[in-house]
């Protein structure tokens, strides 16, 4: 039983710092701010979800401790982390950041044109 | 253009009540964990500035119609009063006491004088850090 959860916590905590890593990765090799922050909300956010489930089963299974904090924070990540995301987004798309040169659709644009048409 | 917070101000309606519920964890477990009257008193006002991020000044203002300073001036009394409150048992200034309590559902607990020093440390902390973001925010 103790080797089993070792090696699902191992497995876990593992997998965790290479979402994290993969996200890093992301954020360097993606070519503009979105496709980055695409990386790094998603990747990031899944990463800390799982080094954090790894740490609660750890409390949970081999120091016998329910850990109501961890959870917590599970939750609370979970919530936040990809609303950071979008309002990022949202304030680099309402300055003015350019799309990637070989993007082909930017509806938020259309929407935007197509509203000030209807106000007119 | 007026901007649209849907999606900030749905997800602070929810997440601040996880903020203020760990900040009293933090609060009452001060004794035998880490935390305290100072970090709670702290999480608690990142709460009230989360909704004062997520709303406006007036909105917060009418949801918590708490004037600071006078919560300040609260918490240092508390703390003083704590401290006075040693002398009608012949003992030094900031004497503090426990002692062992059934309570109906939480069982026996320790019920410690210090926790009402640091509900006034608490209250101190979230009057000082609210009036200074407070002022700031609303000069022009």
């Amino acid at each position: 039983m103790i080797e089993i959860s070792k090696f699902v916590v191992g497995l876990l905590i593992l997998l965790g710092s290479l979402l994290s890593l993969l996200a890093a990765i992301g954020v360097v090799r993606l070519p503009d701010a979105y496709t980055r922050n695409h990386a790094a909300s998603k990747s990031a956010t899944l990463g800390v979800l799982s080094i954090l489930l790894g740490l609660f089963l750890y409390y949970l299974l081999i120091d016998h401790v329910a850990n109501a904090r961890v959870l917590l924070g599970i939750v609370f990540v979970f919530i936040t982390s990809p609303i950071a995301g979008h309002l990022i987004m949202r304030a680099a798309y309402n300055i003015g950041v350019p799309l990637w040169e070989n993007s082909v659709q930017d509806d938020l644009q259309k929407a935007r044109k197509r509203k000030k048409v209807d106000e007119q | 253009m007026k901007t649209n917070d849907l999606i900030l101000q749905t997800a602070t309606k929810v997440v601040v009540f996880i903020i203020i519920l760990f900040s009293w964890h933090l609060f009452f477990s001060g004794h035998y964990t880490p935390g305290g009257g100072f970090i709670g008193g702290l999480l608690t006002s990142g709460a009230i500035v989360l909704l004062l991020l997520a709303f406006d000044l007036k909105t917060v203002l009418a949801f918590l119609p708490i004037d600071y300073i006078k919560m300040t001036a609260t918490g240092l009394l508390i703390a003083l009063l704590t401290g006075v409150g040693s002398f009608f048992f012949d003992a030094p200034f900031l004497t503090h006491t426990f002692s062992y309590v059934d309570l109906p559902i939480l069982g026996t607990t320790s019920l410690a004088t210090a926790v009402l020093f640091d509900l006034g440390v608490y209250l101190v902390v979230i009057g000082v850090t609210m009036t200074i973001i407070q002022t700031i925010g609303e000069t022009e």
